[in-house]
Parts: C-alpha cells; sequence; structure tokens
C-alpha cells in the first residue's frame, strides 16, 4: 500500500525512504509470519535439536523416546515439556503450526498428518559431522531462529577442531554392536570413531558398509580398543553376542574397552561428548606404542 | 549292516573336521588346525577353540539328542511320527529356556537354562502322552502336537514380547527355528551334562523297545516293567530336547528323518535304531549346519529353514503313507 501512495506525494528521497519502511514492514510480518509459535517433534533426533533452539515456549511436545536416557542426550530436559507417542490423532489435536518428524518417521501419520493440512518439516539422518551443522542450520530455518543456529554451529566448529588438534597414531578400534553389526563409512559411529582419532577397523576388514561383522574377522582383526553398546534390560541373543568368551578375550587383551550411549544416537552437537568420552582411551592407547 | 555303525562314525569324524574347517575367516587347514590343538596365543587359536570347536561340538550333541529321542518315542509309540518337534516338545523345551533367561533364573545358578527346558519339555511329554495314549494313534498323536507346540508357542511369544529387551522379540525366530551361530563352550557345557544323562538312559531302553514290538502283552511275559519303561522315556526325552533346544533353539525334523532313513538298514529293530540314529542325527545336523553356512554366509539362516526343507516332504510321504489310520 504505502509504497503505491509514495510516488505522488513527492521527491525521490522520501520514495526511497518510503520504499525503506515498507520493506522492513513487509520483513518483519514474513518473519512473524515464518516463526512457528507452537512445534511439535515426533522424532528423537528433531526433538533435542529442537529443545536446544526453540525460543521459550515454542515448542510444545517432544516424543516419548525423549525421555529413555539409554538412547535421548535430554531425557531431563524433556520432562518439561508435554510428551507425544507420534500418532496422527494426538498430534492434530495439539493444534501444532508445525510438526517435526524424521525422515523415517512412521510414515502413515505423517502423511495424515499433511492431509489434515498440518505443515511438516522433514529432516534426514545425519551421517557425518557436517550433517550436524546442516541440521542445526535446517533446525534454526525450520524454528525461525536462524541466528542461535549460526551460533550453535559456530561452536561446535571450534570445539570440533580443538577435539582434533593433536594425533600422532591412530589406535584400530572396532564397533561393535548387537547382533553383532559393525558400523561402516557413512554412519554417525563411524564419523565419531574417526574424529577421536581412531581408526575403524571394519574399514580395513573389507566391511565398508558396516553390516554384520563375523565373531572370527573381529578376532583375526585383533582390535586394540572394542567398542560395544550399551545392554538393555532383560536378555536377548543379540546382545549376549557381545559377553561371548572371544569378545571378553579381546577385552582382556585389548588396551581399552568403551561403551556407546545416547550421545552417539543423534547427530546434534552432543557428538562432540561422545568424542570427547573416547579421548582418554586414545590417549593412553596412543602411549603404549 | 554291520558296516553301518562304522561308516556313520566316519561320517561324524568327517563332517566334524569339515565343520572346524569352514569359516569366514580365510585360514589354511595345516593352520587351523595347529591352532586348535597348540595355544600358539595368535588370534586363530581363540577363533578355533571359541567359536567354531562349540560350533561343531553343539552340532553333534544337538544332532545325536535330537535322533535319538526320536527313535526313542517311535519305538514306544509304534507311530513313525513321533518326533520331538512335530509332538511340541521341542516347542515346550525352548518356552523353558525362554522364561528361565528372562526372569533371570539362567544368571542366577549355572545349570538352571537347561533345567528350566527339561522341566517344560516334561510337562510337554507328559501331556503329550494323556493325550495320545500309551499307542499314540496317528491322528491323536499329531493334533495333540498341533495344540501343544500352538500353545507352547504363543507362551514363548507373549514371554520374549513382555521383555523390556527391544532386540528379545526378534528373537522368536531363533527359539521355533534354531541356530547353532556364535555360540560358545559355555553352552556346550551346559547342554552337555544333561545330554549324557539322557543318552545313557535312552540306551537303557533298548530291550524293552524291542520288546515291545511284540505288543506290550509280550512285552511284560518278557519281564518288561512298562511303566518303568515309560518313566525312562519319558524323562530321558526330556532331558534330551531340553538340553539342546535350550543352546539351539527348536531344531525340528531330526528325530524323523534320521530314524526314518536307518530304520531299514538296521533291521528295524528299536535297540540297534537307537544307536544308529544318535548317529545319524550328528551326521544331518552336522551337515546342515554347514549347508547354512555356505549357502548364506553373512545371514545366519536358521537351522530349522534347512531341516524343513529336507523333512517336510518326508512328513508329507509318511502322512499319505499312513492315510488309511486316518480314514
Amino acid at each position: 500500500m504505502a509504497n503505491r501512495i509514495a510516488p505522488r506525494i513527492s521527491g525521490s528521497v522520501r520514495l526511497c525512504k518510503a520504499l525503506l519502511l515498507a520493506a522492513a514492514l513487509i520483513g518483519a510480518a514474513a518473519e512473524a509470519q515464518e516463526a512457528p509459535r507452537r512445534v511439535v517433534s515426533i522424532n528423537l533426533c528433531t526433538d533435542q535439536l529442537a529443545m536446544m533452539l526453540a525460543a521459550p515456549g515454542q515448542l510444545h511436545s517432544v516424543s516419548f523416546v525423549a525421555l529413555d536416557r539409554r538412547a535421548s542426550s535430554m531425557a531431563d530436559a524433556a520432562q518439561d515439556y508435554v510428551i507425544n507417542h507420534g500418532r496422527a490423532e494426538e498430534i492434530y489435536l495439539m493444534q501444532p503450526d508445525l510438526v517435526l518428524a524424521g525422515r523415517y518417521t512412521a510414515r502413515a501419520s505423517v502423511e495424515a498428518l499433511e492431509n489434515l493440512g498440518i505443515p511438516v518439516a522433514t529432516f534426514d539422518i545425519v551421517t557425518s559431522m557436517a550433517g550436524v551443522r546442516r541440521a542445526v542450520l535446517e533446525m534454526g530455518e525450520a524454528l525461525g531462529r536462524q541466528a542461535a543456529a549460526r551460533d550453535m554451529v559456530a561452536d561446535f566448529d571450534s570445539r570440533l577442531a580443538a577435539l582434533q588438534a593433536e594425533v600422532t597414531r591412530r589406535p584400530r578400534a572396532a564397533l561393535y554392536h548387537a547382533n553383532g553389526f559393525t558400523s561402516g563409512r557413512a554412519s554417525l559411529a563411524h564419523e565419531i570413531l574417526t574424529a577421536a582419532g581412531f581408526e575403524n577397523i571394519a574399514i580395513t576388514a573389507g566391511y565398508e558398509t558396516g553390516g554384520k561383522l563375523p565373531l572370527e574377522i573381529l578376532a583375526l582383526a585383533a582390535p586394540e580398543a572394542i567398542i560395544t553398546g550399551q545392554p538393555y534390560p532383560g536378555t536377548s541373543r543379540a546382545e549376549r553376542i557381545m559377553d561371548h568368551p572371544v569378545i571378553e578375550a579381546l577385552r582382556r587383551g585389548a588396551q581399552g574397552a568403551a561403551v556407546t550411549d545416547a550421545d552417539w544416537v543423534c547427530g546434534t552437537p552432543h557428538v562432540l561428548r561422545a568424542i570427547e568420552g573416547l579421548a582418554p582411551l586414545r590417549r593412553a592407547l596412543e602411549a603404549t606404542r | 549292516m554291520s558296516r553301518l555303525m562304522p561308516l556313520l562314525t566316519l561320517g561324524v569324524a568327517a563332517l566334524f573336521l569339515a565343520s572346524l574347517l569352514i569359516g569366514p575367516a580365510p585360514v589354511g587347514v595345516l593352520d587351523s588346525l595347529s591352532a586348535l590343538i597348540l595355544d600358539d596365543g595368535t588370534p586363530m587359536t581363540l577363533v578355533m577353540r571359541e567359536i567354531r570347536l562349540p560350533r561343531a561340538l553343539l552340532a553333534v550333541i544337538v544332532g545325536a539328542s535330537l535322533g535319538m529321542a526320536g527313535a526313542a518315542m517311535q519305538g514306544y509309540l509304534r507311530n513313525p511320527l513321533a518326533e520331538p518337534g512335530l509332538i511340541g516338545v521341542s516347542a515346550s523345551a525352548a518356552l523353558g529356556a525362554v522364561i528361565a533367561l528372562q526372569t533371570g533364573l539362567a544368571a542366577a545358578f549355572t545349570l538352571a537354562l537347561p533345567l528350566t527346558a527339561l522341566g517344560t519339555a516334561l510337562l510337554g511329554v507328559l501331556l503329550l502322552l494323556a493325550l495320545a495314549g500309551p499307542r499314540g494313534a496317528s491322528l491323536t498323536l499329531i493334533l495333540a502336537g498341533i495344540a501343544i507346540s500352538a500353545l507352547a508357542g504363543a507362551l514363548l511369544s507373549l514371554v520374549l514380547n513382555l521383555s523390556p529387551n527391544p532386540f528379545a522379540t526378534s528373537e522368536i525366530v531363533f527359539w521355533m527355528m534354531g541356530s547353532l551361530a556364535d555360540r560358545s563352550m559355555t553352552h556346550v557345557w551346559l547342554a552337555l551334562p544333561l545330554s549324557v544323562l539322557g543318552w545313557l538312559m535312552l540306551a537303557t531302553l533298548g530291550r524293552g523297545l524291542d520288546a515291545l514290538t511284540l505288543g506290550e502283552d509280550a512285552a511284560q511275559a518278557l519281564g518288561i516293567r512298562l511303566t518303568r519303561l515309560r518313566l525312562t522315556l519319558v524323562i530321558a526325552t526330556a532331558s534330551v530336547v531340553g538340553a539342546a533346544t535350550a543352546v539351539a533353539g527348536a531344531i525340528g525334523f531330526v528325530g524323523l528323518v534320521v530314524p526314518h532313513i536307518l530304520r531299514p538298514l538296521v533291521g528295524a529293530r528299536p535297540s540297534r535304531l537307537l544307536f544308529a540314529s544318535a548317529l545319524g542325527g550328528a551326521v544331518l545336523v552336522l551337515a546342515a549346519d554347514i549347508a547354512v553356512r555356505l549357502i548364506l554366509p553373512d545371514r545366519d539362516l536358521k537351522l530349522g529353514v534347512v531341516m524343513a526343507l529336507i523333512g517336510a516332504p518326508l512328513f508329507l510321504h509318511l502322512i499319505y503313507k499312513t492315510r488309511k489310520e486316518f480314514a
């Protein structure tokens, strides 16, 4: 409106002023429209990114998995939010103006929400350190918190650089999870291990993409450190394999062992804590040879 | 006929050796055998002693147990369809094993796992004999077996679904199909005591089972105490099937296929069939376990799948042959 009447008033200076004012008004309106005010997250990893970046009161609800200490780095923080179970009906009744979902979270629920006219922002699975930066910036964009996201990325970059500083020798480590699975390239666990200054034996043993690493191959590779998953309560054959006599012998023979925890699960700046957690082990191994 | 036992023994020895030499780690024959015998401090010794040796030993123990149990049950019920897997004893044993593992009983004391499996297997056998009666007509036997298997299978799934462990549910397949992948010497020591006890008890049944081929009255006239025979059979079957299932899951059809193939070769005498089936069962399970490693090396193909592919057609054939009895 303003810019249509402005030329008639007079002079180019006034015109410019009016245009600037108009632009500012439109811009502010756009920003207000952009930033959602009631956000619901239904995926563990978007839960955590949103909790880190959202303005006070902006994030309404996170998924129930965010409360699970085994998987979530922010279980305490999650207690301050309404908990959802990712079901379309439940989410719709919360009347969100934005839903945050992972690429592979309950497709049926996400489609149902989209059909009901609720905007859904979908986040890819993060498999690298560059992916962590990307995810933070994307979340900043989705929540209208670009500045906070940029600050977080800058902080992440400097802390990561500090952690990677000095490595004289890369000790060979094995990642060994339930069912005998290991992680290869293009996985967050591999990136954490590499960033912490280890060499992943899955790559040297020919398991580039990860997958099931036979116990025999693991035994012959004789890793210097063995990093296993954290067992759940109750028993399962899948996890008992981490107590196999071969693994126990490797733990004794290897100079170090570590356990993965919630910080290994999601591509958020908390991966830095996982990298930091491995540092004492690497320093001890570096000193041995 | 007299050459059958040495031949079977040779088969067990050859397949045992092959089982020791086959694995994902590419190591030469002489290297792996010397690593097995001499502890040279290399990781290869670990591989041979803690991965391949227990796997081969368990194949022999499980195979012998299931083959012998099948032969004994068939001799007692005088019915070629009586097999631990088909009549629900294996599923009952698996239920006990799962209960022992999920309640933490198995961690509480050493032999709790096989003993609980024995306990539920015993319940399964007793229920079956109560339903099918001492003569074990095919129809009742199979129906009772289906009912017991279904009940035990459902309870097993329930226990695993209730487990707080997210991996437990996917292991229903292991318990229903069986596998020897990634077992250790611990499992050998768990299964061995009860298996040996069961084998010894089954071995004493030979004379009684031979006499029983003449009918119950004739057997009694020959001085066979049927109640005692029955009791020994029930406890021995539950021991061997319980011990085998507790460490390897429910592997079906071994006790059906092996006695069926060997019966004509031993002149249909139950006492001789008992020992031949023990060796034959070991041969079959060793061969099947080598097959799963060769067919899909990275996938842990379940032993039960291979056994069902071999056994189910034979089962159909046997039903076809005994269909007059059903009519």
